[in-house]
């Protein structure tokens, strides 16, 4: 069967990969592209360790048609920090230890920054209606959200 | 292995057969389990499945709009909190509402609130159909949905709920959507329909009778919630029980009855 050829930019870099047809986005970011850090968890919609932003907004790899990507762009956990200096809200979530087994934590990091690039001072009732979609199974979620909510006030430099 | 054939005209589409192809949250989920069973993925692309128009006293709303689209969308108010209802964040950017018309029990909540607001459903070759229609022949239906269409209504009149075990994202142990018009406090028209109480969202005519002409408060009601239970056939599912679904369910719509606006 033929592989189609598919464009787009990942992480701020154009990126072209094959990808089979039929096949989801998680596997062709995984195993095309080589980026690790979106997880494959449940196949079907239900953790959101997928969690990848097109154009901005989050969606669940694993349930996107791989080719519907073309010409969009795709970010990930990968993509957030710049190079080694970490985005706050890694920073906060290391700080925090709202990353104990990590598997959710990819998923997480762009379900909040994809909360903050629009709303950089969220409630935490926001705080937590962003991360609904993301099961995390360590935490109980509370150092996630408290993280989030500190990572907002570091990048609005209310608080150092 | 699947094959996905894309289609950038609705005229297009017409002679295609295959599986068509909304925002993928439940379809995708069988092509990445079962991929034998979805042969074809078939993907439309045109721009008209997008778009939401008046025509009449009628709002015509694509079927490939995403929940998030109708939330953002201002004709679209009386449908938030129904659209907000659906999945996390991720899942309303792709859920379409073309695909919510098929979504399997427990799914589809905002069928439900289309069924409350007297929905015809339109398909790629002209035909319509009255979604209760639709829903009872929709497990043998294979016609491309491009639009649905609903009464123009002030959101006002408009009330829904949906009851999960979790929040704020949970799958339905039940949900009511309910178009109220009551000027005065005394009810004109009531059109109630329920999720998650029968295989498919269902209309609930013995409740809709009950509430013509009574007045919207505790003694009012009564007669309607002592005839909800002839409109339901709930199952158990792995969420509730029948038996706790039907408990429940005269609780939930007293309480969405008389909520205050």
């Amino acid at each position: 069967m033929a592989k189609k050829p598919v464009s787009f930019i990942l992480n701020g870099t154009e990126t072209g990969i094959f990808v089979e047809e039929g096949g989801n986005l998680l596997e062709a970011l995984r195993r095309g592209a080589g980026d690790l850090s979106p997880k494959y968890g449940c196949g079907q919609g239900g953790c959101g360790a997928c969690t990848v932003l097109i154009d901005g907004e989050p969606h669940l790899s694993c349930l996107t048609l791989a080719e519907t990507v073309e010409g969009r762009r795709v970010e990930t956990a990968r993509g957030i920090s710049n190079g080694a200096e970490l985005h706050p809200l890694q920073e906060t979530f290391m700080e925090g230890f709202a990353a104990q087994c990590g598997y959710c934590s990819p998923g997480m990091l762009v379900a909040a920054k994809a909360l903050l690039d629009k709303n950089p001072r969220p409630s935490r009732n926001e705080v937590i209606d962003a991360i609904s979609g993301n099961l995390c199974r360590c935490t109980g979620y509370e150092p996630i959200v408290d993280a989030i909510l500190q990572a907002a006030a570091r990048l609005q430099g209310r608080v150092a | 292995m699947t094959q996905v054939q894309t289609i950038a005209h609705l005229t297009d589409a017409a002679n295609v057969t295959g599986a068509f192809l909304g925002g993928g949250t439940l379809l995708m989920r069988d092509v990445n389990y079962a991929a034998h069973t979805i042969p074809t993925l078939i993907r439309i692309t045109d721009p008209m499945m997008r778009e939401v128009r008046t025509e009449g006293d009628r709002l015509w709303i694509g079927a490939g709009m995403t929940m998030a689209s109708v939330v953002a969308h201002r004709d679209l108010e009386a449908l938030k909190s129904a659209a907000l209802a659906i999945g996390g964040p991720a899942v309303r950017n792709m859920a379409t509402i073309g695909g919510n018309l098929f979504a399997p029990h427990p799914y589809g909540d905002f069928t439900v609130a289309l069924l409350a607001l007297d929905a015809k459903v339109h398909f790629a070759n002209g035909r319509e159909s009255d979604l209760e229609t639709f829903l009872r022949g929709r497990d043998q239906n294979r016609e491309l949905v491009t639009a649905v269409s609903i009464q123009r209504i002030s959101g006002a009149d408009f009330r829904f709920k949906k009851v999960t075990r979790t929040k704020p994202k949970g799958v339905s142990v039940l949900s009511i959507a309910a178009h109220l018009e009551a000027p005065g406090g005394r009810v004109t028209t009531a059109r109630i329909a329920f999720g998650a109480m029968g295989p498919t969202p269902l209309r609930a005519k013995a409740t809709e009778t009950a509430l013509r002409g009574a007045s919207l408060d505790e003694g009012g009601i009564t007669p309607a919630l002592n005839a909800v239970l002839t409109d339901l056939e709930p199952a158990d599912d792995p969420l509730a029980s029948a038996w706790y679904r039907r408990t429940v369910a005269p609780i939930h719509l007293k309480r969405l009855l008389l909520e205050r606006r």
